[in-house]
């Protein structure tokens, strides 16, 4: 491609084929991005790589701040949007533990930064293969966490987490996370819209600080009392204060999110279940399936398989992690008979992630469905639609006989490959 | 939005205007102090607004943008950081009585 066909290439609705990393950095493109600062990290790295490309050839007006750490970027990324810019960045695995540090300081200081996530397992041992166990680690830190299930969702989520985090009814930062390798590397046609499209749906941001202007020297998160603070120059909030704001400002999220869903929906005709969670033939079924990322992407293949068999089975594939969409679960989970569960991620020394926030959702509802997990794909394992199929079978088997087990159930085991077990 | 701000909506970022003294004297945590010395330093013998690099760098801003430049003892914590990053290296670092 010509450099005068790519600078023009913003300009009208068209079909690209792109890497689910690649769709990041397009939307990062059209978002009109201030700052990214970023480091390189397997399977995230061509996020960054396509953005600092961009800019290099100037078909983004934005400043790249090379680092020397995750932890570096992530605290430029904090400094970039407390001067009132909007800020981007991207990571994995290891550098989102790195970051982790800063984390809560850009939800305390409610900056609007996007982290896109490309899910990779954490070590040790070594492995670059995808679960989700970077993304659940976060999920205390008060950010606004969206899982995606292809390409073309993390092109169109992207613009939706500029746009709520900057509402100034939430100004939360908040993370767009895609199966690394699966979506990351794997080429999908996008339907990319024209730039002026995204910019009205996305107007530049209007921040709550802006530290650039340098005769109003400010600090930002200086040491906070355990008390409100009254002097008679006037009163600040204590920690506390803050931190109750950030909780019923995340909880509250949850409006902005679907309104801000349906603004894209309209927008462009693209919409992804209600915003906060996608359901397929859910309907009629008393059997649910519930997962996210690229596990859901292979259960709608098994789905039409088990009702082929007579089962009445649906799935819901969540999209919003945090703030955990509680209310909208017990009102859709309110008849359901059983849910099984599939996390790929696991909570040492208890269970599946999503398995155990979602009984803790379901809390208290008359007729609680029964619940089942099961742990998959860590590191990277293919999920066969077999052993998702033996998984549906085995749970609803117990649920008739009313079993109700608290061990964690592995499937896809390969213990009988290995030479040295007997 | 034209409904009215919830009180956590209006609670975001802690912003605070930096105040002399907001952590007690502070100068009495160092037991070292740095001194200029004048026939080195480059605003000092040069006469102009020149480096201020012990200005700039300062993490207490005790330090003046003046010729020649000035620290306040009360505050200074004794870091040692405008010793570090003084190219003619005209600071050190000396024990102080301050009593």
């Amino acid at each position: 491609m010509t450099q005068s066909e790519q600078s023009s290439s913003t300009k009208k609705k068209r079909i690209k084929i792109l890497t689910g990393n690649h769709s990041a950095s397009y939307a990062f493109r059209q978002a009109r991005v201030g700052v990214v600062s970023a480091y390189p990290i397997t399977p995230q790295s061509p996020v960054v790589e396509k953005v600092s490309e961009y800019i290099r050839d100037g078909k983004l007006k934005a400043k790249f701040i090379m680092v020397e750490s995750e932890h570096s970027a992530a605290a430029a990324c904090c400094a970039a949007s407390a001067t009132g810019s909007r800020v981007g960045t991207a990571t994995s695995a290891h550098g989102l533990m790195l970051m982790y540090e800063m984390l809560p300081w850009a939800s305390g200081t409610r900056l609007p930064i996007v982290i896109n996530l490309a899910t990779r397992s954490c070590g040790a041992p070594w492995s670059v293969w995808d679960d989700h166990s970077d993304f659940i680690t976060i999920r205390d830190v008060g950010w606004i966490q969206f899982m995606c299930e292809d390409n073309q969702e993390i092109y169109d989520t992207n613009f939706q987490a500029f746009k709520i985090a900057e509402d100034p009814r939430v100004y939360i930062p908040t993370i767009v996370a895609y199966d690394g390798y699966i979506l990351s590397h794997t080429m999908m046609p996008i339907q990319l819209e024209a730039q002026e499209d995204i910019d009205e749906f996305l107007p530049p941001l209007k921040h709550h600080i802006n530290l650039s202007d340098i005769s109003k020297v400010k600090g930002v998160g200086p040491v906070t009392t355990p008390n409100v603070i009254i002097r008679p120059e006037g009163t600040a909030p204590g920690y506390y204060e803050y931190r109750y704001a950030l909780q019923k400002s995340l909880e509250n999220s949850i409006d902005v999110i679907l309104e801000i869903h349906d603004e894209f929906a309209k927008k462009f005709g693209r919409s992804y279940g209600n915003g906060l969670f996608k359901t397929y033939k859910t309907e009629d079924a008393d059997s649910i399936i519930f997962a996210m990322g690229s596990v859901s992407a292979q259960v709608r293949t098994v789905i039409d398989t088990l009702r082929a068999e007579g089962l009445k089975i649906g799935l819901v594939s969540l999209r919003l992690f945090r703030p955990f969409p509680i209310e909208c679960l017990r009102e859709f989970f309110k008849y359901k008979k059983n849910i099984i569960v599939f996390d790929r991620d696991i909570g040492y020394g208890y269970e599946g992630v999503l398995c155990y926030e979602l009984k803790a959702a379901l809390y208290g509802l008359k007729n609680t469905p029964f619940i089942k997990g099961y742990i998959v794909g860590l590191g990277g394992r293919d999920i066969k639609s077999n052993y998702i199929i033996q998984c549906v079978h085995q749970a609803l088997e117990e649920s008739q006989k009313g079993e109700i087990t608290y061990k964690t159930e592995f499937f896809g085991l390969e213990l009988d490959k290995l030479d040295f077990l007997d | 939005m034209t409904e009215k701000k919830k009180d956590y909506q209006k609670i975001l970022a802690s912003v605070q205007k930096p105040v002399v003294g907001e952590a007690g004297k502070t100068g009495n945590w160092s037991n070292l102090k740095p001194i200029i010395d004048l026939e080195k330093c480059i605003p000092a013998k040069s006469g102009r607004n020149a480096c201020f690099n012990c200005w700039l760098y300062c993490p207490e801003a005790v330090v003046t943008r003046t010729i020649p430049p000035e620290i306040d003892f009360v505050y200074c914590k004794g870091c040692g950081i405008c010793m570090e990053e003084c190219p003619p290296k005209a600071i050190k670092m000396v024990e102080v009585d301050l009593e």
